[in-house]
């Protein structure tokens, strides 16, 4: 290069610095992207955002230095895997090139384009993604605040909960009754309590023969019904019993110092009971403006960007996804569909109309697993099943199908967490 | 000013190049799910990058058909045209 053409290029760069108005210079050097929460829908878009364009400069906010994953976790409390094997590290996304803000993101000022955090530090951003999760709904059933999860355990964010719940069967002498109470929808991982119903009744049956199960229903309906209905009525007879709202299954309060489930019909005293409570998007969803009166957050379905907020994207748990369900292969693939359209979005242009994919297993027993699959696209302002796609593991399938199933359960885990944290 | 536009313009459109560049079809990132993008990730499920584009057309195309077994794969087969199949495929064969 000669000299002559070097000086113009340095007059051209600066000349650009002196006259582009401030954001344009801004996204044009290294446009910013904060991500707050670092699940499987944080975390991956935090790394796809990356992928997509490598100048993005990606801020990861996340308080915990170990992830502690929910799927599996079920296993877990069921004495069939330990808690180590779900947990990770953020070590890899740092290695991306990725900034960790190892504290919380405590306010959001969406005029500034700015997210304040714990440590007093202050985020500024081009664009916001918002992955924050559940959190719990503390006393919405009366008599369940934090205090009462101490002794009536939710483990419904894993990690310390679920360990609790794992003693407290481990401790129950053989003969015992453990009480369940499942809430009205939506609510994180549909599936969820009626696996965890199984892998405990599992338990159950294997170590303490002679104890029973009841789960208390705030619904008349439920993920996956039919296979885990069949499922329990072959693997479970007797040990589990399922009560629908209809039947007197809604929990109306709880009371903590004698560990028991109250509904319109009865009161039911627990050797070990299980609260799965109402939930919410995170806190700072919230405090950010994103989220409506029911507590999780509206989005537009192509780009995942709050109706209620320009510049902040919301995926995951807390987000309205229409038919898509609250689990973590829904958060990875929402995280990427978000991402690839926030880096379209930086760079001027407009993102496409996605197609989305879940896939979720549950185990009713360690070798029998069953799954929900769902293919998704935009429609009328929501995320709509693509017609006549998706659906259950079939009813009348042999057991060499469910054994695949829970192998291939046991695979997906593996490769999304090597994919989101690996 | 003139110039000055013209530079910026020049950025905006490098970026979008970067972008694209990368950005898989509709459809194609959910994939990695359950489909490794790893080839170290040990699974019975195959990873697909790489793999022949006709074979992965094939593939899908049998599984919304009915003609090809799966456990998961047949039910999501059918959320995909004909189109976007071809496209998925192609993105996938290129990949290493």
């Amino acid at each position: 290069m000669t000299t002559s053409r070097r000086r113009f290029l340095t007059l051209g760069a600066a000349a650009a610095g002196l006259f582009l108005p401030a954001r344009l210079a801004a996204q044009a050097a290294a446009p910013r992207v904060v991500v707050v929460g670092g699940g499987f829908a944080g975390a991956s878009c935090a790394r796809a955002l990356r992928q997509a364009d490598p100048r993005i400069a990606v801020t990861l906010v996340e308080p915990n230095r170990t992830f502690t994953a929910c799927p599996f976790s079920n296993a877990v409390i069921a004495g069939l895997r330990e808690l180590s094997a779900q947990e990770f590290t953020y070590d890899r996304i740092a290695a991306d090139g990725i900034v960790l803000a190892r504290t919380a993101a405590t306010a959001v000022d969406p005029s500034a384009r700015s997210v304040a955090l714990a440590d007093g530090a202050h985020l500024a951003y081009d664009r916001l993604v918002l992955a924050p999760g559940i959190d719990i709904r503390w006393n919405a059933l009366p008599g369940y605040d934090e205090a009462a999860s101490e002794k009536m355990p939710h483990a419904w964010r894993a990690g310390e909960q679920t360990l609790l719940l794992r003693r407290q069967l481990d401790a129950m002498p053989d003969g015992g009754l453990v009480v369940m109470s499942a809430p009205a929808n939506p609510f994180r991982c549909p599936p969820g309590p009626y696996e965890r119903a199984s892998l405990i009744a599992h338990y159950l049956k294997t170590k303490k023969p002679r104890s029973k199960l009841i789960v208390l229903d705030a619904k008349d309906a439920f993920s996956k019904q039919r296979l885990f209905q069949a499922a329990w009525a072959e693997l479970y007879p007797g040990l589990l019993e399922w009560v629908p709202l209809s039947k007197g299954g809604n929990v109306t309060s709880v009371e903590p110092a004698t560990n028991t489930l109250i509904t319109d019909f009865g009161r039911h005293k627990a050797a070990v009971a299980n609260v799965i409570p109402p939930q919410r998007a995170g806190r700072i969803a919230d405090a950010a403006g994103v989220a409506d009166r029911t507590g999780w957050c509206p989005i537009d379905p192509s780009t995942f960007e709050s109706k209620l907020v320009p510049g902040i994207h919301v995926i995951g748990d807390a987000a309205i996804a229409g038919a898509m369900p609250k689990s973590a292969f829904a958060a990875n693939a929402q995280a990427k569909t978000c991402a690839a359209a926030v880096a379209r979005l930086l760079a001027g242009g407009s993102p496409p109309t996605p197609k989305l994919i879940n896939t979720c297993y549950s185990l009713v027993a360690p070798d029998y697993g069953i799954s929900v699959a769902g293919v998704y696209q935009p429609s009328g302002g929501q995320l709509v099943d693509v017609p006549g796609s998706g659906g259950l593991s079939p009813t009348d399938a042999p057991r060499a199908v469910r054994a695949v199933e829970a192998t291939l359960a046991d695979a997906w885990f593996r490769t999304i967490t090597a994919e989101v944290f690996g | 000013m003139r110039v000055v536009a013209a530079a910026a313009v020049g950025l905006v459109s490098i970026a979008a190049a970067v972008a694209s560049a990368a950005e898989p079809p509709v459809g194609a990132a959910a994939c990695s799910g359950c489909h490794p993008s790893s080839a170290r990730v040990p699974s019975p499920v195959p990873r697909l990058a790489g793999l022949d584009r006709g074979i992965i057309v094939k593939a899908m195309q049998d599984f919304r058909a009915g003609q090809r077994p799966g456990t998961v794969m047949d039910r999501i087969a059918k959320g995909f045209t004909d189109d976007e199949i071809q496209a998925i495929a192609a993105w996938f064969a290129a990949q290493r």
